[in-house]
C-alpha cells in the first residue's frame, strides 16, 4: 500500500499554466483507499480543472497504475481524449505516475505526493520506484523520479560521474539524469532542465512520528481492546 | 593579488591541489605550502577526496591562509547536512578563507568507510545557493546574520562526455551553477586541446572564468587507469603510448613535457590552469616552468 494526498490545486494549476486541456487519470487502487485519486477524486478535479477554465478532454480510473499493462488496456478507449489534451494530470503515488508518464507520449504531471509510511515499500514488476518523499517532483523530471532514478538521488541534475550512460556507482543502472534527458527531449520539455530545484524538505521524507511509532508501539504493547462476547452457539444449543 | 581580483581583472590565474594528510602529522602540508605560496595564485584543498578519509580541510585550509597561501576550500555535501555546511562555511569565512569550490560529492561506497551515511541533503547547486544566500546575509531558512561573509565561489565541470546526454546536462547544471553563484570553474583534467576547443566554443556564452584541469601523467597504467575509472578523463592513445616509450629514468620527464604542453595549447582558450599533482606537489613549480608560466 503507498498512501498518497493530493497535491495542493495551486499547485496543480501552476502545472498546467501553459496548457489548455488536460486529462485526468485516477487509480482504483491505494490511491481510492487514500481518498486522494479514486473515481470521487477524479470527478471533483474534473470539477476543480473546469472551473478554472480548463478544458479536460476527459477522465479514467484505472485499477492499479501501478501495472504498465494495466495502465495501456485501461486507456485503451480514451487514445482520441488522450490525443487532445496538452497534458495529462495523474492522480495516484509516484509509481502509478511513472507508469502512466512511461505510457503516454504526453507532458505527465504528479497531482499528488507520496507520504511515507516507513514500511516496507511493496513489490513491483516494472522498474518504476517510488521514494515516498512527500514532495512529487515527476513535473520536473518527465514522470522518471531522480530520487529512485538516480543512484545519489540528485534533484539539480547528473553527477558528471555516468560512463557510457550507466551509473558510476551501480554500473548495471542506466544513469537516471540521462534517462529523465531522454524522455524530456522526446516530449519536447527539455526546458524543464532548467528548473533551479529547492533542497528537499527531509522532514517530508521522513514518516510522519506518529505513523513511525504506531505500528511497532502497537506491536509490543497490544491495545487493550475489550472482546464483545459472543454467545457459542454450541452453547446455545446446550441452553 | 587575490584569486577572485586575478579572475575578474581577466588576468590568467594558476591554482593547484593537494589533500590533507591522514593523521595528525602535518609536516608535510607546511612544507607543501612553502613550495607553492607565491608560486600559485591558489591552492585547491580537497575534502576527504574519493570518499577516504582526512584530516579536516577546514583546518588544513586554515594552516594556508597562516601559511601565506591562498586556499580554495572543497565543500562536498556527502557529509554534512545543511546545517553543519552553513556553520562550517561561517566559520570558515573567520579563519580567513575566501574562496569555496562547491561540489556535490562521491558517495561513501567509493572510499575507505563504505559503511558510512552518505548525507547529501545539498548538492552542488543548492549548495552554491546556500553561499549566495550567507553572502546577502542570510541563512537558509532566512534568519538574519550578525555579520556576513563575502566568498567567491567556484564549481567544477566535465569537458569529455562520452553520449549526447551527458555531454548537455554539463553544460545545462553550469549554466544552473552560474545562476546558484557560481564565478569561476575548474574542470576535470583534459589531455586533448581540440576538445577543450570545442567544449569552451559552447560555455563561452556563459562569460564565467575557465580554468582547465590538467594531471601529469605518471607512467601509462597511470593513464590507463584513469581512462577506465575515471569519468570525464579521455587520454589519448598516442600520449599513452609515448609514456610507455619513454625509459624509466625519463618518465617523470616525459609526464611533465606533456603537461606542459598541454598547457601551453590550452591557454590561450581559457583563463586559468588548475594543475592537479597528485602527490606531485613539489613538481608543480617545474611544471609550471616548463609551460612558460
Amino acid at each position: 500500500m503507498l498512501y498518497s494526498e493530493q497535491k495542493h490545486f495551486d499547485e496543480i494549476i501552476a502545472y498546467l499554466e501553459k496548457d489548455k486541456s488536460v486529462f485526468v487519470v485516477g487509480c482504483d487502487g491505494c490511491a481510492q483507499s487514500s481518498g486522494s485519486g479514486g473515481p470521487k477524486q477524479v470527478e471533483e478535479m474534473k470539477r476543480k480543472l473546469t472551473a478554472a477554465g480548463k478544458n479536460v478532454t476527459g477522465t479514467k480510473s484505472v485499477d492499479f497504475l501501478c501495472s504498465k499493462a494495466l495502465v495501456k488496456s485501461g486507456l485503451r478507449g480514451k487514445v482520441d481524449q488522450l490525443k487532445a489534451a496538452d497534458a495529462v494530470l495523474v492522480l495516484t503515488c509516484g509509481i502509478g505516475i511513472q507508469c502512466v508518464a512511461a505510457a503516454v507520449n504526453k507532458p505527465v504531471y504528479p497531482g499528488c505526493n507520496t507520504v511515507n509510511l516507513g514500511g516496507i515499500r511493496g513489490e513491483w514488476e516494472g522498474s518504476e520506484r517510488c521514494f515516498e518523499c512527500g514532495q512529487c517532483l515527476l513535473y520536473h523530471t518527465g514522470g522518471i523520479c531522480p530520487l529512485t532514478a538516480c543512484t545519489k538521488s540528485l534533484v539539480s541534475g547528473s553527477c558528471g560521474g555516468a560512463n557510457k550512460g550507466k551509473c558510476e556507482i551501480s554500473p548495471d543502472r542506466d544513469c537516471g539524469w540521462e534517462l529523465i534527458y531522454t524522455r524530456l527531449k522526446e516530449r519536447g520539455l527539455l526546458n524543464r532542465l532548467n528548473d533551479m530545484m529547492k533542497p528537499l524538505d527531509h522532514k517530508k521524507i521522513m514518516p510522519r512520528p506518529e505513523m513511525m511509532s504506531t505500528p511497532r508501539y502497537a506491536l509490543e504493547n497490544p491495545p487493550k481492546v475489550e472482546t464483545p462476547k459472543v454467545e457459542s452457539p454450541v452453547k446455545e444449543v446446550k441452553a | 593579488m587575490s584569486l577572485q581580483s586575478q579572475l575578474e581583472s581577466g588576468k590568467f590565474a594558476i591554482t593547484c591541489e593537494f589533500g590533507p594528510i591522514k593523521g595528525t602529522d602535518t609536516h608535510e602540508i607546511i612544507e607543501n605550502i612553502e613550495i607553492l605560496k607565491g608560486k600559485v595564485d591558489a591552492a585547491n584543498v580537497t575534502d576527504q577526496q574519493s570518499s577516504i578519509l582526512r584530516m579536516s580541510g577546514l583546518v588544513t585550509a586554515t594552516l594556508c591562509v597562516q601559511g601565506g597561501l591562498e586556499p580554495i576550500l572543497q565543500m562536498t555535501c556527502r557529509d554534512r547536512n545543511r546545517i553543519a555546511l552553513q556553520s562550517d562555511l561561517l566559520g570558515a569565512w573567520v579563519m580567513g578563507i575566501k574562496n569555496i569550490l562547491a561540489l556535490t560529492g562521491d558517495m561513501a561506497a567509493k572510499g575507505d568507510h563504505p559503511q558510512a551515511k552518505d548525507v547529501f541533503d545539498l548538492d552542488s547547486v543548492t549548495l552554491l545557493n546556500t553561499i549566495m544566500r550567507l553572502n546577502e546575509g542570510f541563512d537558509l531558512s532566512n534568519n538574519e546574520l550578525k555579520g556576513k561573509p563575502a566568498f567567491f565561489s567556484g564549481a567544477v565541470v566535465k569537458v569529455e562526455s562520452n553520449t549526447e546526454a551527458s555531454e548537455e546536462l554539463q553544460i545545462i547544471k553550469m549554466q544552473k551553477k552560474i545562476t546558484a553563484g557560481a564565478k569561476f570553474f575548474q574542470t576535470q583534467a583534459v589531455y586533448d586541446a581540440k576538445s577543450f576547443e570545442r567544449f569552451m566554443k559552447r560555455v563561452e556564452k556563459f562569460k564565467t572564468p575557465v580554468m582547465v584541469g590538467v594531471i601529469p601523467l605518471k607512467n601509462a597504467g597511470f593513464a590507463r587507469f584513469m581512462n577506465a575509472n575515471v569519468a570525464g578523463i579521455r587520454v589519448p592513445d598516442n600520449l599513452i603510448q609515448k609514456m610507455a616509450d619513454a625509459p624509466k629514468e625519463d618518465r617523470e620527464k616525459t609526464g611533465i613535457q606533456i603537461a606542459a604542453g598541454l598547457i601551453k595549447q590550452m591557454k590561450p582558450m581559457c583563463q586559468g590552469v588548475h594543475i592537479m599533482a597528485i602527490g606531485w606537489q613539489k613538481k608543480v613549480p617545474e611544471i609550471m616552468a616548463a609551460a612558460g608560466l
